[in-house]
């Protein structure tokens, strides 16, 4: 069902002092657009639900053409079929909660989709269903307008940064409901955000964006570990995504070991998370450590065999360098004085060093299985 | 005056006043949301003819609406073709008392047609709403509250005109004698000192009721605002 619903964009447009030419296509999961604020993203999710026309290109879902300037196409928002998360919720002040998760089946005619019992459980707003907005944490305001948008019985979602309003706890309240909505609800997803957090978290698709343009767009665990896109993904937070399985938990010492295939595994403080679990985990470069021989009596928990994959060197005291461990990818960032000394070149068998403690709650994800 | 002839005045009034509402509402909520949304050349000069009767004398609007209205106005005799006719009657006085009340009308409805957010506008569009469904589940229940107090306060206006009136359809008792004009009659003559006081009392209950009245409406529509 992913390829028949594969989102095809292809806009040109002037708005402001912005010049926007963006092409992409999207599918299955949740596609990240990320970028620094101004870089256009939004006013493209706007593109893709109707609300701003562009001047040219098209815009297309499954075989259902929603925008084509040259044969003069623009369905209206209201009969395109796509649901929107704006940032700032935007729930109707004069009705309750459950007026506004239904808005869409009795004032959209729309119907089919999820029941609203389901929504309301999944989402965790049984409990509100009487009250009005104005009597909502930000939380709460925002996990209403997702489940309003859902309930609309949508072909695809589109999420304007549904976090950025809201303080450090809040988004942790929320970001496990936006995973699950993901995994469950079972259609493509468009989420905006200039958070590397959120994307890492979220993303099976990340289009990277800045000044109107589309700079890459590929697999999220691919584009992160790109050194060309270290910059836009941030210097400091530069990281790389691991996927595995959680193995065995070890409850006397609040260990978890996961396993990253053939061998290889890696140990976390988490006790979570269960065995046959599929996690994400992201790992910034400047907590990866490099040896040329095993290390012997070292504290350290994490230790993988690798080989030197990639190296971005310049005249930074910094060096970049992308290792091999199994299959997948993990940057590393070492200073060019280590670089000289151990003599770091490409295909160099190494072992990468992870401190446990380096893997945090906030940097795991979980997938449901079958998924990413 | 009979206290019959008090009820007779005080409904005449509420004839012309409520005729005069039922006409000048919805012009009003139109005009208010063309100002509020649109911009077009000439927009100043519309604003400031809807204005107009707040701060001419009253006197000259009812003069000006004698020449165009009248029987041998422009519009009055167009009109006069179609069966209406204002000079004189309870009809010109409920034109008189629109007129006046207009701007009154239009400012708080303008006021909150402004103060729509639009993006729940959008936000509706995204959820399959079309125009018409998202103006009456949307816009209109959110200006609402502007919309009353205007009309409230259009009304009470328009039951108190008093000078546009009497110098359009004169002072005729049972035609064009509301409650502001029996009241300036009965203090022109020496014997009607008690049916005054009546007269002030209910004029000042109305004026008061319905300024209340709006205050309870607009609170039990915008109970959603905060609470």
């Amino acid at each position: 069902m992913g390829a028949r619903l594969m989102l095809d964009v292809n806009v040109g447009a002037k708005l402001d002092q912005l010049e926007i030419c963006a092409q992409f296509t999207a599918g299955e999961g949740l596609t990240a657009l990320f970028g620094h604020s101004g870089a256009g993203k939004t006013t493209i999710l706007k593109m893709i639900a109707g609300l701003v026309a562009p001047v040219s290109g098209h815009i297309r879902v499954g075989g259902q053409v929603l925008f084509d300037a040259e044969r003069k196409i623009n369905i209206a928002p209201h009969k395109r079929r796509i649901g929107m998360v704006f940032q700032d919720a935007r729930l109707f002040p004069h009705m309750t909660v459950a007026r506004n998760l239904t808005y869409g089946r009795w004032a959209g005619r729309r119907s089919g989709g999820m029941a609203v019992k389901r929504m309301t459980d999944l989402l965790g707003i049984g409990a509100l269903m009487e009250r009005y907005p104005a009597n909502l944490s930000g939380g709460e305001r925002q996990r209403v307008a997702i489940g309003r948008a859902l309930l609309c019985d949508p072909a695809m979602l589109l999420m304007d940064e549904p976090l950025a309003s809201l303080d450090q706890e809040r988004k942790r309240e929320i970001l496990p409901f936006l995973e699950e909505v993901r995994d469950r609800a079972g259609l493509p997803i468009v989420y905006v955000s200039h958070e590397v957090d959120e994307v890492a978290r979220l993303a099976d698709t990340l289009v990277l964006m800045s000044k109107g343009q589309v700079m890459g767009a590929g697999d999220a665990v691919a584009m992160f570990s790109r050194l060309e896109f270290g910059p836009a993904l941030g210097r400091h937070e530069a990281s790389s995504l691991l996927t595995g399985t959680v193995e065995r938990r070890m409850a006397d010492y609040g260990l978890c070991e996961i396993a990253l295939g053939a061998g290889a595994s890696l140990f976390i403080v988490n006790n979570l998370v269960k065995p046959g679990d599929q996690l994400r985990m992201r790992v910034k470069a400047r907590d990866v450590a490099l040896s040329l021989t095993r290390p012997q009596g070292v504290s350290v928990r994490n230790v993988l065999a690798a080989n030197v994959n990639a190296i971005a060197l310049d005249d930074s005291p910094f060096v970049e360098l992308v290792l091999d461990v199994n299959g997948q990818k993990l940057r590393t960032r070492v200073t060019r004085h280590a670089y000289d000394e151990l003599g770091l070149k490409q295909g160099l068998p190494v072992f990468a060093m992870i401190k446990s403690v380096a893997i945090g709650q906030r940097m795991l994800s979980g997938r449901a299985k079958g998924h990413g | 005056m009979t206290g019959n002839q008090i009820t007779d005045v005080v409904l005449l009034s509420m004839k012309i006043a409520g005729m005069a509402m039922v006409f000048a509402i919805p012009l009003a909520f139109v005009v208010a949301w063309i100002l509020a949304r649109c911009e077009f050349f000439g927009k100043s000069l519309v604003q400031a003819l809807i204005t107009l009767p707040l701060v001419m004398p009253p006197v000259v609007t009812g003069y000006v609406l004698l020449l165009v209205f009248g029987r041998n106005g422009p519009l009055g005799q167009l009109l006069e073709g179609f069966g209406v006719t204002f000079a004189f009657q309870w009809t010109g006085a409920a034109l008189a008392a629109g007129i006046m009340a207009f701007p009154l009308l239009v400012r708080p409805m303008r006021l909150s047609i402004e103060a729509l957010d639009h993006g729940l506008d959008e936000a509706a569009s995204t959820l399959g709403a079309g125009a018409v469904t998202r103006f009456a589940t949307i816009s209109l229940p959110l200006v609402l509250p502007g919309l009353i107090a205007g009309s409230v306060l259009g009304f009470a206006k328009a039951l108190g005109e008093f000078g546009a009136t009497i110098t359009f359809v004169s002072n005729i008792p049972g035609e064009t004698q509301t409650l502001s004009l029996a009241i300036y009659s009965l203090l022109q003559s020496p014997a009607g000192d008690r049916a005054v006081i009546v007269m002030i009392s209910i004029s000042a209950f109305l004026a008061i009721g319905s300024v209340l009245l709006s205050e309870w409406v607009a609170k039990r529509i915008g109970k959603w605002g905060r609470g």
